[in-house]
């Protein structure tokens, strides 16, 4: 909270918006960057500033996560808002924007509000309301779209439900491009994912556990894409976890549909085989895919075919996951973990760190309008500063969410995040 | 009084040491200990066919049957397993207790877990719930079921039925047929035979089978006769009639028209092939009544006694293992 100007020296500067990924400093002052050194180190800071020497730790602009569930309001006790943003600060994630499958549903504009306002009561990271696309989530009537983007809402989504009716996604989308308003849909063709807890395949039928083809996320993401060209919509891709889906996106896009796509840090984690001993960590809605998948979902992220990594967040209590396989919530806490699970990536040379942090940070700000997102003078100072070789062992009780529900848990990551500001507030600082 | 009880050593003439703590899933066993099991549960069927059938191997031992699905023929067949061995035996059904309160499978299976069963049946809808019970109680835990993914000793009786008829198992043609994909027999057969040298097919229309079964080790069919020509068993599996709505099959008579088992097409087999089922029969849906009950052909009467002195097998030689500790 300090009005102190601070200055970073000594840093790895990694900003993907202007492509800068090397040594530099960097001044905040009043909650803002006020100015970005690249290179060489300033000299002759004025004696009321604040060094801190990063000591070539990675200095990036704070994660923007766009697909976070928290259980408020109406289920409190697996996570609020503050819980959440506590996870989420502990990350370097410094803007979430939680979906509106709550108890009520986020589907007017009071309720927009109600989030909004919690959000500034908490003081710790920015916190964006995703507005239902349809009233109570039932894909039946939508919901008042512009009213919620006025309220200050960042997108529509009816989160994990895909809309069926064609008609009334196609409706949807011509109404929210009228308001400039992004639509994201899930891509699941629902019948064929009807009571699926696991991705069809040899492993799920040794398993005997009920499943879903791939082509069930390609089939509902071929009609999501017709109908964004019919209507010249804008389309966030909710998750893509299949190399066959994959292929229908890279047509989409290449006939120039408007759509972008994110696909969840756990896909790109983790395979079937991890499920184990039905291990209902790694119950996730979309299932966690074969290997095939997981490298195909990689290897589009690498080519930028999917734009946005999101961390999924869903945290899921104890009660919840303690049960038989297919009577388990699905979901995974990932907010503390997004960062250093991204990580992994850059620390096996698969995919070049400036490229990695892109789908965190600008890419998310740019889709979403939001000013942060950036390592430029005048940006809000939202930092995170992460020392990327420091080894961790990835423990539950470190984990800020009420929910420990992490498939990470026990697993080997590199990348220690040392501090995370909002808006030139220090929000996490690591002991 | 009587004489000391025989120990699990005297019962089988040598000494047998059952290393397992639960008995969850035929992938956990080698085929020493399958043969070992066989020839155990030989033992006991000569035993179970004496006028004085009790042993008091378990003698002081608990065994709890916890049954979420219901299953008289399963439930029985370790209830009388248990006694017969000399341990005291409850019959736990969830379904009309605290389970449908709300209470978790964990909560229960910690709750009777607190009143020191040695022994804990467990039959349960979900694939996995033995397993995530095991990891939960301090006592031994038996799979009967679980889901669509185990039913091991039913695959222990069937080899134990086909080992008697056959003589060995190495080397039969085994057809297992019917709605493999819903089938935790089918798993448990498929491994466990394998296991001790069998070939195993798989007949069914393509809506009963999983995906990539093929890469099981086993031929897949969807043509009965083709499927069972030449093999020494037909092991039929059970149909639910509501599958069979227009829903992975159009009709109860299609089915029967293909791929249920009558004389004619069971003449594809080898001569001398027989038939089981694990029961209970759908007749006229998966197996005609000629083939089911004829004893010339049909084991499946020997299944129903095999599978007490199996379960009597897996019971002996987990609590040896107790008798250890």
């Amino acid at each position: 909270m300090t009005a102190r100007p601070t200055a970073f020296v000594n840093a790895r500067l990694v900003d993907p918006a202007s492509g800068w990924d090397g040594p530099g400093a960097l001044l905040v002052k009043n909650g803002k960057i006020a100015d970005v050194i690249q290179g060489a180190a300033p000299e002759g800071l004025s004696d009321d500033v604040e060094t801190i020497d990063a000591a070539g730790a990675m200095l990036a602009p704070g994660l923007i996560d766009l697909r976070v569930k928290t259980g408020e309001p109406g289920a409190e006790p697996k996570e609020t808002l503050k819980s959440a943003a506590l996870a989420a600060a502990a990350g370097g994630v410094t803007s979430i924007v939680v979906q509106p499958d709550t108890d009520p549903a986020v589907d007017d504009p009071a309720t927009v509000d109600f989030i909004l306002r919690r959000a500034r009561d908490i003081e710790l990271v920015h916190v964006y309301p995703a507005g239902a696309a349809t009233k109570g989530l039932k894909g039946e009537r939508m919901a008042e779209i512009g009213l919620m983007r006025d309220a200050g809402c960042l997108y529509v989504t009816d989160a994990d439900r895909p809309i069926v009716n064609s008609k009334v996604f196609r409706r949807l989308l011509s109404y929210a491009k009228g308001f400039g308003v992004l639509v994201a849909h899930r891509p699941a063709d629902p019948w064929l994912s009807a009571g699926a807890a696991a991705t069809e395949g040899e492993f799920a039928g040794r398993m005997g556990l009920a499943s879903v083809p791939p082509a069930a996320e390609k089939i509902m993401l071929e009609r999501d894409l017709a109908l964004a060209e019919l209507t010249g919509a804008r389309l966030l891709v909710d998750q893509v976890t299949t190399a066959c889906a994959l292929e229908s996106l890279e047509r989409g896009k290449a006939r120039g549909v408007a759509a972008t796509a994110t696909t969840s840090i756990n896909h790109l984690s983790f395979n079937e085989v991890d499920i184990g001993d039905y291990r209902t960590f790694l119950k996730f809605d979309p299932p966690v895919r074969g290997e095939d998948d997981r490298q195909a979902t990689i290897e589009a992220l690498a080519t930028g075919l999917i734009d946005i990594v999101v961390s999924a967040h869903a945290p899921a209590p104890a009660e919840d996951k303690r049960l038989p396989y297919d009577e388990a919530a699905p979901g995974a806490v990932g907010l503390q973990t997004l960062l250093p699970a991204l990580l992994a990536f850059h620390h096996e040379g698969r995919i070049p760190l400036i490229d990695l942090m892109r789908t965190v940070t600008s890419r998310p700000a740019e889709l979403l309008g939001l000013s942060a997102g950036r390592l430029a003078k005048g940006a809000p100072a939202d930092l995170v500063l992460c020392d990327l070789a420091a080894p961790m062992v990835v423990d539950l009780a470190d984990l800020k969410s009420k929910s420990k529900n992490s498939p990470f848990d026990g697993r080997r990551l590199q990348g220690v995040v040392r501090l995370t500001l909002v808006d030139g507030r220090v929000v996490y600082r690591a002991d | 009084m009587s004489a000391p009880a025989p120990g699990l050593n005297e019962v089988l003439g040598r000494t047998f040491p059952f290393p397992k703590r639960h008995f969850l899933s035929v992938m956990d066993l080698n085929p020493v200990e399958v043969g070992d099991l066989l020839d155990l549960a030989d033992g006991f069927v000569a035993l179970n066919r004496q006028t004085s059938k009790k042993l008091d191997l378990l003698k002081g031992r608990t065994l709890m049957n916890l049954f979420f699905e219901n299953s008289t023929r399963t439930q029985s067949s370790f209830e009388l397993a248990g006694k017969r061995l000399g341990a005291d035996v409850v019959n736990m059904s969830p379904r009309s207790s605290s389970i449908s309160k709300g209470e978790t499978l964990i909560d229960t299976a910690v709750t009777l877990n607190a009143m020191q069963p040695d022994l804990l049946v467990v039959r349960h809808a979900s694939s996995g719930a033995a397993s995530l019970l095991a990891q939960k109680v301090s006592c031994s835990v038996i799979n009967a079921g679980d889901g669509q993914h185990e039913h091991p000793t039913q695959a222990l009786l069937d080899a134990l039925s086909m080992r008697r008829a056959f003589g060995r198992i190495a080397g039969l043609r085994v057809a297992i047929c019917g709605d493999v994909l819903h089938s935790r027999v089918a798993r448990s057969n498929v491994a466990l035979l394998q296991m001790l040298g069998a070939e195993v097919r798989l007949v069914g229309p393509p809506t009963l089978m999983p995906a990539e079964a093929d890469r099981w080790g086993s031929a897949v069919f969807h043509d009965l006769r083709k499927g069972i020509e030449g093999c020494d068993v037909v092991m039929m599996l059970r149909l639910q009639l509501e599958r069979m709505d227009g829903v992975l099959a159009p009709s109860q008579r299609e089915y029967f028209r293909f791929f249920g088992l009558d004389r004619e097409k069971l003449a594809c087999a080898a001569p001398h092939v027989k038939v089981m089922h694990p029961g209970p029969m759908n007749r006229g849906v998966e197996i005609d009544s000629d083939v089911a009950d004829d004893l010339s052909v049909s084991l499946i009467q020997d299944q129903v006694e095999m599978g007490v002195a199996a379960r009597m097998a897996v019971l002996a030689a987990l609590s040896a293992r107790l008798d250890n500790d």
